[in-house]
């Protein structure tokens, strides 16, 4: 009895002993399996199936009917117009669109107050990040409609003349004709790109306004008795503070800018003639398309895509983890 | 704080920055002003072109009831709840358990396997796209709501797992080590002293993930084709066919659409700024 008290077990199992190391491991499982079947495997098959011609389809036995080609498709890739077309687009979106970095930094420091009411304007010029990108295509796509959309009535007000004809209905004589910007190869990818600044910009304005909340006070005090003040003031003891507000604002700005499908899709789907085509919104097009699907060469676009993102993505993990290494 | 309060200028300054707030509000939001007064006009105004102006009636009962009798919205937004719902309690769930296993437990694979789950979050959705809907077709979740839901899951678990992990990080490790000491079992450190800690966490996650996935379109595009299984994204998109010119209702129904991700906003800002600002401040 006695014995039985002071030993409960004469060793404690494997399980008990290694408690440390198995307990992990029961956590993540769910989360790994689940991940891996459709986030890490996908990756690795894709990249596979860019080596190969596939239309989607499996044969009577249940084998696919996909068709080794080797670097076939990335040598199609190469002499595709559509393909360079869409990359050129990818890079513009890149660049314009880290204006959402300072300009929302911009908005950020013109609503830093604290009058009444405040709060209300805070989260007013936030709302359109909140809002499907599916919705603010609709809106610009009707806001620059040169018949009805804001654009062509203000142009209308400005460059044409009203008149009325006999019958009694009302004729414009315009100037110029309102710009049709969606339908310009040349102005449609910078319409789409200004209207996905708009949710971009309130995204970074409400990093920057939290971060600029937590800027240390003493500093901007001591900075303002030594005479420092506006873009001063902003460049040398503000911004550095707001380094990592900085950092998560570009990080999303650049995958936001890498992803962009949704406005294009609803607002050109590509057009005119592929001229706001980008890679994300290309390879959709190439691999399921009305004639036919073309999985594997649609896979190499996304090859290319996937390509471009890990290179920023390696740099953010570097950066994590350099603070990981730093922090503890 | 800067910039320099508004309170210690002027008066003048200070009336001046008051009264010019409504005004960069209005100008700010002039894309969606103008798309909410489309939607409350009567067609008449739309087909004699006064689209900008005041309207000359409020049709705002007719265009939204014809939004629901006109098309398949009613449905649409159903299907995205069937969606978004699941997809919120299944990856925050996951990574209540993953994120607990990464900021807890020292062991070497922990930061590879963390930054697997961040890095995952990052990449493009096309590199899974062919591989995902063949999965789906294959295993008849083509066309279906659990087919979304289940990818969205997963997906989200790789930012829910960022985020969790971080935010357990964050907390007093001694609050574990004594449980430990106490001689508490592991699942219980987790249920009862770390669980009840990460309750914001898990409102912020809920809130953004119930905002993303809503929002999602382009996998609406891949996994479905009918209008059984469409979230209302895609569904706007195909009232935007049906709804040709008919632009105070296409406008109606966008604006239905945003409304669950909005109202969710207004009611949880704090976890949801907390939520998207994570990391914003050291």
């Amino acid at each position: 009895m006695t014995d039985a008290v002071q030993h409960p077990q004469a060793a404690p199992s494997w399980l008990k002993r290694n408690k440390l190391a198995v307990a992990p491991w029961i956590f993540l499982i769910p989360a790994l399996i689940f991940f891996a079947i459709y986030v890490v495997i996908p990756i690795f098959e894709s990249l596979w199936l860019s080596l190969y011609e596939w239309n989607g389809l499996y044969g009577p036995d249940g084998e696919s009917t996909a068709e080794w080609v080797g670097f076939a498709n990335y040598a199609k890739l190469w002499d595709d117009p559509n393909f360079w077309t869409s990359l050129r687009n990818n890079i513009a979106w890149l660049i314009l669109y880290m204006l959402a970095v300072p300009l929302g930094l911009f908005i950020a420091l013109f609503l830093n107050q604290t009058v009444t009411g405040m709060r209300f304007y805070k989260s007013m010029f936030f709302f359109p990040f909140v809002i499907s990108q599916v919705v603010v295509g609709l809106i610009f796509g009707w806001f620059y409609n040169p018949d009805f959309g804001v654009v062509g009535t203000v142009w209308k007000a400005i460059f044409c003349e009203e008149t009325t004809n006999i019958l009694g209905n009302v004729t414009f004589t315009c100037s110029r004709p309102a710009p049709d910007i969606l339908s310009s190869p040349e102005w449609a990818t910078y319409g789409i790109i200004a209207a996905g600044l708009w949710p971009q910009i309130a995204y970074c304005m409400i990093l920057y306004l939290t971060g600029l909340n937590n800027v240390a006070a003493d500093q901007i005090e001591a900075a303002r008795l030594d005479g420092a003040k506006g873009w001063k003031m902003l460049w040398y003891v503000v911004v550095p503070q707001l380094k990592p507000a900085t950092f998560i604002a570009v990080v999303v700005t650049v995958i936001g800018a890498l992803r962009s499908f949704d406005m294009i899709a609803i607002m050109t789907q590509g057009g005119p003639f592929g001229s706001t085509n980008v890679l994300s919104h290309y390879m959709y097009e190439v691999a399921i398309s009305e004639y036919g699907e073309r999985y594997g060469y649609g896979s190499s676009v996304a090859t290319v895509l996937f390509g471009i993102m890990l290179f920023f993505i390696s740099y953010f993990l570097w950066r994590m983890y350099q603070d990981e290494k730093g922090g503890r | 704080m800067f910039p320099r309060p508004i309170e210690k200028s002027t008066p003048v300054a200070r009336a001046a920055y008051q009264a010019f707030l409504p005004f960069a509000l209005i100008l700010w939001l002039l894309p969606l002003l103008a798309i909410l007064l489309t939607s409350i006009r009567s067609a008449k105004d739309i087909n004699s072109g006064n689209v900008f102006g005041w309207p000359s009636e409020f049709a705002i009962i007719e265009n939204y009831t014809a939004v629901f009798t006109q098309s398949a919205a009613a449905q649409y937004m159903w299907n995205s709840v069937l969606i978004t719902v699941p997809t919120v309690a299944i990856s925050v769930a996951l990574a209540c358990l993953a994120g607990y296993a990464l900021a807890i437990y020292k062991f070497r694979v922990a930061l590879p396997l963390f930054f697997l789950f961040v890095a995952g979050n990052f990449i493009p959705f096309q590199i899974l796209m062919v591989p995902v809907r063949d999965m789906s077709v294959q295993t008849g979740l083509y066309d279906t709501i659990a087919g979304q839901f289940l990818f969205h899951a997963a997906f989200q678990t790789g930012f829910c797992t960022l985020f969790m992990r971080n935010f357990i990080k964050a907390l007093p490790f001694d609050l574990v080590e004594s449980a430990r000491i106490e001689g508490i079992a592991e699942w219980k450190i987790f249920w009862y002293v770390v669980l009840p800690l990460v309750r914001p966490a898990i409102a912020a996650l809920a809130v953004l993930i119930f905002t993303f996935v809503w929002n999602d379109f382009f996998w609406a595009n891949v996994l479905t084709q009918g209008e059984s299984a469409k979230p209302i994204t895609a569904g706007v998109r195909a009232l935007n066919g049906q709804f040709v010119n008919n632009w105070h209702l296409v406008s109606a129904a966008s604006l239905l659409a945003a409304i669950p991700p909005v109202a969710c906003f207004f009611l949880m800002q704090r976890h949801f700024i907390a939520g998207l600002t994570l990391g914003a401040v050291k």
